[in-house]
């Protein structure tokens, strides 16, 4: 029996692209492996570790727990969008390298992406906020606290540069996904 | 590829989703194949987990992601009703919700993580009826009811009779679940959720929720808790007996009567994340936890004439 597949459409940043995949493809499998887009890591596949984060008409979601199929028709970012067309980096990437936000690297994709929408959405956020915000993104290598300091880091840097920090937000409103 | 294979459906009309869920349909759309049972895809949050681990191999998938007439949240006087496409976040930030049933918000902070709610639905947590989910306790303290719709028509299934057993809803083949009912909250009552887990945003060890209502002289005069991880099904127990008559405003007392009661009614089990006995004992603390600050609640609320 040959499987069933289905045409895929998405504006991924910025850029449409399409696809054909069976239901069953994962969108952090189309990204990778049909897209070319390998910034967005695989861990897990249960929802749990948080590196295949991407934002998903600007809000974050697990890439590994959503077929493709589902999202087509809307807007996906990857890490590989977040910084501007010319290559300069977000206040969010600048801010985890300044302050070492990272080591190996594995988790960062998602970090970036899920503190992305957390700053969008919540400029100034509290440490308890920031705790929260982060807490379903797992990383092996620096025990959080240079994470931490990089997300108080990018708000400070949005927040003097508000044009800078405009990440990619979302057209669809509450209840538009 | 980690999923199974399935046939895949994504209906834009409720009356397209039942027909694509019904036994042995011959569908909606152009696509074919799949017969059998059609099983609902909603954030698939909990079921595209089991999926990519093949612990669940279902023959059709039904998206509803795409049926816009169940992403509805409706807030009246008589309580909140959220539709099958309201996802955690949504119904989390409603102040119009949290008005009325505070209980909603203040257990959705507890269920999994902020970008896992972005996904999730409550309706769907309902539906998948994990004994160690916040929602389904919940639903059951709080007696509300889940609306069923079939191609064969529509019926309502109050909470005591929805969850029959771990991961089994009271749904039937072909049935979605199109929203789920929670009562307002009545005067003079107030709310806690507390539970243990190993990490913030697990699936939590125990968890209680309770609800606590006042007499005009601000003395107890009904105390109930909704357990989760400590039997089969969502627990509810009615406390009312072991509060009674507790003078509220000086605290309520030690509920070490409640919590007693609680540690005698509970029938948990031994796992690897945590013994029989130590769950039972998380019962009891938790009980109190839950009905001092559902206490502190109810007067905050009596107070503010609610
Ligand atoms: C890392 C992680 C941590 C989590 N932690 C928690 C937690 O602490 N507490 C908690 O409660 N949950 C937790 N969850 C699960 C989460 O709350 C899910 O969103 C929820 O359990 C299921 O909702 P869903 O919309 O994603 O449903 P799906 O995954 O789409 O479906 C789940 C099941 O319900 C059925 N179903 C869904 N909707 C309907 C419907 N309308 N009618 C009929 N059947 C339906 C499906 O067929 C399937 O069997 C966690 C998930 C992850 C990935
Ligand atoms: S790979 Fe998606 S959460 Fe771990
Ligand atoms: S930097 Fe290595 S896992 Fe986070």
């Amino acid at each position: 029996m040959t499987e069933e597949t289905f045409e895929i459409e998405l504006t991924v940043n910025g850029v449409r692209r399409t696809a054909r995949a069976p239901a069953r493809r994962l969108l952090s499998d189309l990204l990778r492996h049909g897209l070319g887009l390998t910034g967005t890591h695989v861990g897990c596949e249960h929802g749990v570790c948080g590196c295949c984060t991407v934002l998903l008409d600007g809000e974050p979601v697990r890439s590994c727990l959503m077929f493709a199929v589902t999202a087509s028709g809307h807007e996906v970012t990857t890490v590989e969008g977040l910084a501007a067309p010319d290559g300069e980096m977000s206040p969010v990437q600048r801010a985890f390298q300044e302050c070492h936000g990272l080591q190996c690297g594995f988790c960062t994709p998602g970090f970036l992406c899920t503190v992305t929408a957390l700053l969008r959405d919540t400029p100034r956020p509290t440490d308890d906020e920031i705790l929260e915000g982060i807490s379903g993104n797992l990383c092996r290598c620096t025990g959080y606290q240079n994470i931490r300091r990089s997300v108080r880091r990018a708000s400070e840097l949005i927040a003097a540069d508000p044009a800078s920090g405009g990440p990619p937000a979302g057209e669809a409103g509450e209840g538009g996904r | 590829m980690k999923p199974p294979p399935f046939a895949y459906r994504a209906p834009r009309t409720l009356p397209e989703a039942l027909a694509a869920l019904a036994p042995a349909a011959p569908g909606t759309g152009s696509d074919t194949g799949g017969g059998g049972v059609g099983k609902v895809l909603a954030g698939g949050q909990s079921l595209i987990p089991l999926l990519n681990m093949r612990l669940a191999a279902p023959e059709r998938l039904v998206d509803i992601n795409r049926v816009a007439e169940l992403d509805t949240l409706e807030v009246t006087g008589a309580g909140v009703r959220v539709g099958a496409l309201a996802r955690h976040a949504r119904v989390g930030r409603s102040a119009e919700a949290a008005a009325v049933q505070p209980l909603l918000r203040r257990a959705l902070a507890h269920v999994a993580h902020p970008v896992v709610r972005n996904r999730g639905t409550v309706v769907g947590s309902l539906a998948h009826a994990d004994p160690s989910a916040e929602l389904p306790a919940v639903l059951a303290l709080l007696d509300g009811s889940v609306e069923a719709a079939s191609a064969a028509g529509r019926r309502t299934i109050p909470a005591g009779g929805f969850f029959l057993g771990p991961l089994e809803p009271a749904l039937l083949p072909g049935e979605l679940a199109v929203s789920a009912f929670f009562p307002a909250l009545p005067p003079r009552t107030g709310t806690a959720f507390v539970e243990i887990a190993r990490r913030h945003g697990d699936y939590a060890l125990v968890g209680v929720a309770a609800t606590v209502t006042l007499d005009a002289g601000l003395r107890v005069a009904a105390a109930r808790a909704g357990y989760l991880s400590v039997a089969g099904v969502p627990l509810v127990l009615d406390l009312t007996a072991a509060c009674a008559g507790a003078d509220a405003v000086s605290g309520g007392g030690d509920w070490e009567d409640a919590a007693a009661y609680a540690r005698e009614r509970v029938d948990p089990e031994s796992d690897i994340h945590a013994s029989a006995d130590y769950r039972r004992h998380l019962a009891g603390v938790l009980t109190g936890r839950a009905l001092r600050a559902a206490t502190a609640d109810a007067i905050d609320r009596a107070g503010e004439g609610r």
